[in-house]
């Protein structure tokens, strides 16, 4: 059961891969779709089958076969279903499906349609296979399965340069984190002795998660990180992460990644694949809850990221651009969560961040459809006449992930400030600032999404006077906009809006934090992660971490925590300060773009404070410099080339030294002959 | 009974007329006849050694050599044969093409 989930688009990409060319539209919609509802139906009958098991932390296994065994190392192919996975495969199965019936309306009439949901189906292999290894090798072969369908999704339109580059990028900035995950995985082999993750006795084998729980955590300091130790495979691992999931310093391919088509873009760069570095730090919670440092540094990045990006996602006019730095922004808020020892608010933000993220950029698709093609959002503008269907559900998209009360984001953004105020895992003022960060972030999120809304939907048509306004960078400039109307997409694009927009008001409600029901309504989310997950200790920067006990605030009453009444109280008032704040930001955003003249941001924002110009100096330059001028000028030419061609030069030399031997003369050859038949017969004469 | 010295001074004999055949003649045909003769001055050589030491694993040696020297014959005479129908004449000093 286990296995047909990751098989049915497997399944898929095979057939659309091999016969898809002489298929007609309609039938490889039909074949891409069905395939993911497939694995879409298992998933969910397998999860509402065992979730009152999964609740209470038993674990699935589905064995396939031994895939390496040498020596001490064993990886198998074998499937872990659990309430980690569980949720991860109800919700990328979800959003993949109507991603998938977006895309069919979306795609339509594009020569390589085939190709796409080939490789569509085939990311939701990897995706799947992914979440679903139960060791961290098969966690690998996901994790490069959805970077190579990225690759070729983000250059899906491959006779554009610009695309080409994006791929490139992308595939060579994730291949940095997936160095870094590689060797933390290397490393936890040779200290734990095994990649599983738990233990699992009807196969004999040590999960490395066992191996992290009998460990004594590091002490917190920056020389953990270098000593080789469980900090070390923390922060390897998490190198990792930040590759995959677009968080400082490798973020930049995620923006240019909005290259690829905006199904994509929905799918991958913002609801599943990005969130894998998210899983990937939760699965390894109970390495992270045993090195401090590590957790640090995941929350300080993650804390870094969010506000980063949300400064730049002010300042763009390309609305897919926006939304990608919304994404990683987002993304580092994720990051924060687990960082502060909140696993569990992380994922619970994964979940709701699919609904309305996936919403937002299907609903940029649809817009972009709609105004044929157009991405600068200085060209949009009133909107909403045309496309009522696409503003509608867009306007639930941006209320949930603005944080407005009662829709997902706010639920989810909110448990996530609630953990970094009050996390006991990082000393002295550090939760306080980590907070403050994420407040504000909280209130940049709903200024730029203010300010798409607004500048798309809202205030004059320009689709017709877009002559005179500058023209950055649209990718199909071709003076299309006179005489064609906005117009509303088709209903296999409105659909999968619709039921997005649902699960952007409503998922919010599987996680309601105990606060605002004053603990009335436990939250179903968190009691359900719960096993999957490991947690801090009550002691943050003892020598001994009691990660075994179920949770702090069951084990509330120890001096360093506080009562379960207070925890309550101080959560509504913070809740009631985030509320407050996404109000603010939506009428900031309203009032700062609504007027006349419009806000020119700051170059510095604009230009992405020059990133990607600074590594280009600091590390594309220096390295195209040291490959031109001595790798190739000097080592390939001179020494490489030099060895080659010396070799032929000396075989010729010698060659025209032994010529005079070959004189032609047949009895000269005979002399030679019986001199050194001789010579031979005199050798052994005389000794 | 002729010594075994005797035997072994005409094989040298024989011998040494064979290779100096082979050194000074140039013509192919009797360059190919030397060479026989030293093959024929070994043969006798095995041969009388074989009654000297009463083994007779020499004797068998001497039919293998006549077997290759037949087999030999019928090749090398071929290949003057070719070499006669191209160039009318059987120099071996003038078959140089090979070299460079």
């Amino acid at each position: 059961m286990l296995a047909g989930i990751i098989l049915a688009p497997l399944a898929g990409a095979a057939i659309l891969g091999l016969f898809g060319k002489r298929m007609g539209e309609r039938l490889i919609g039909l074949i891409a779709c069905s395939t993911v509802a497939v694995s879409a139906f298992l998933s969910f009958y397998l999860f509402f089958q065992h979730r009152t098991s999964l609740e209470h932390g038993e674990k699935f296994y589905q064995y396939l076969f031994t895939w390496i065994s040498v020596g001490s190392f064993r990886a198998d192919a074998s499937l872990l279903l659990d309430s980690l996975s569980g949720i991860y495969i109800l919700f990328i199965t979800f959003v993949g499906f109507w991603i998938h019936v977006f895309a069919t309306g979306y795609m339509r009439g594009d020569k390589g349609y085939w190709r796409f949901f080939a490789y569509m189906n085939l990311f939701m292999f990897s995706m799947l296979t992914l979440v679903l290894a139960d060791n961290f090798l098969m966690m690998f072969v996901g994790w490069e399965g959805v970077g190579l369908c990225s690759y070729l999704l983000i250059g899906y339109y491959f006779l554009k340069d610009f695309a080409n580059d994006a791929a490139k990028k992308a595939f060579v900035v994730n291949r940095i984190g997936d160095f870094g995950f590689a060797l933390g995985v290397m490393l936890l082999f040779s200290k734990a002795g095994s990649i599983f993750y738990f233990d699992d006795s009807s196969r004999g084998i040590h999960g490395a998660f066992n191996w992290a729980m009998a460990q004594a955590s590091d002490p917190l300091g920056w020389s953990a990180i270098s000593a080789g130790g469980i900090t070390t495979i923390a922060v390897l691992l998490f190198v990792g992460a930040t590759g995959k999931s677009a968080q400082i310093p490798l973020y930049v391919w995620l923006p240019d990644a909005m290259a690829g088509p905006t199904p994509v873009s929905a799918l991958i760069h913002a609801a599943t694949m990005v969130t894998a570095g998210v899983y990937m730090v939760a699965r390894a919670s109970s390495i992270y809850t045993h090195a401090p440092t590590a957790m640090l540094i995941v929350a300080i990045i993650g804390a870094a990221t969010a506000l980063f990006a949300a400064t730049i996602g002010l300042a763009q006019w390309d609305i897919k651009k926006v939304l990608a730095y919304s994404t990683i922004s987002q993304l580092g808020y994720m990051f924060l969560a687990c960082g502060v020892g909140a696993f569990g608010a992380g994922i619970f933000h994964v979940f709701t961040h699919a609904f309305f993220k996936a919403l937002l950029f299907l609903g940029s698709g649809s817009v972009i459809i709609g105004m044929h093609h157009e991405q600068d959002m200085r060209r949009m503008g009133g909107l909403k006449k045309y496309m009522p269907a696409t503003f509608a559900t867009m306007f639930v998209g941006w209320l949930a992930i603005s944080g407005v009360p009662l829709l997902s984001g706010f639920f989810s953004k909110d448990e996530i400030l609630f953990s970094s105020f009050t996390t006991d895992v990082l000393p002295g003022w550090w939760p306080t600032l980590l907070w403050a960060i994420g407040a504000i972030t909280a209130l940049l999120t709903a200024v730029y999404m203010t300010r798409l809304m607004v500048l798309t939907f809202w205030g004059r048509e320009k689709s017709q006077s877009a002559e005179t306004a500058p023209v950055a960078h649209s990718t199909a400039s071709d003076s299309q906009h006179h005489a064609r109307h906005p117009h509303e997409s088709p209903p296999s694009m409105v659909l999968p809006l619709v039921v997005l927009a649902i699960g952007a008001a409503l998922a919010g409600y599987l996680g309601v934090p105990e606060g605002l029901s004053g603990g009335k309504i436990p939250n179903y989310f968190e009691r359900l992660l719960e096993p999957s997950i490991s947690r801090p200790g009550q002691t943050a920067h003892g020598a001994e971490m009691t990660t075994a006990t179920p949770r702090p605030n069951e084990a509330a009453g120890e001096s360093t925590h506080l009562s379960a009444a207070e925890d309550q109280s101080l959560e509504f008032k913070l809740t009631l300060i985030s509320s407050i704040i996404a109000i603010l930001g939506i009428g900031l955003g309203w009032v700062w773009f609504n007027r006349k003249p419009l806000w020119q941001p700051p170059r510095l924002l604009e230009q992405k404070y020059y990133v990607d110009e600074i590594y280009d100096a600091a590390v594309v330059q220096p390295i195209k410099q040291g490959s031109t001028g001595v790798l190739w000028k000097i080592v390939d030419v001179h020494i490489i080339d030099g060895a080659v061609n010396g070799a032929g030069h000396l075989a010729s030399m010698l060659g025209g030294a032994m010529r005079y031997v070959q004189s032609g003369l047949a009895r000269s050859y005979v002399a030679v002959l019986v001199l050194g038949a001789l010579l031979i017969i005199g050798y052994f004469v005389v000794r | 009974m002729v010594p075994l010295s005797w035997y072994l001074g005409l094989s040298a004999l024989l011998f040494t007329i064979g290779a100096v055949g082979v050194f000074i003649k140039r013509n192919a045909i009797t360059i190919f006849l030397c060479i026989e003769l030293m093959l024929n001055a070994v043969n006798l050589t095995l041969v009388s050694l074989s009654g000297f030491f009463g083994d007779v694993g020499g004797q068998l040696f001497v039919f293998i050599v006549m077997t290759v020297a037949a087999a030999e014959a019928a090749v090398g005479l071929a290949i003057i044969i070719s070499i006669f129908r191209n160039r009318e004449s059987l120099n071996v000093d003038e078959v140089d093409t090979l070299k460079l």
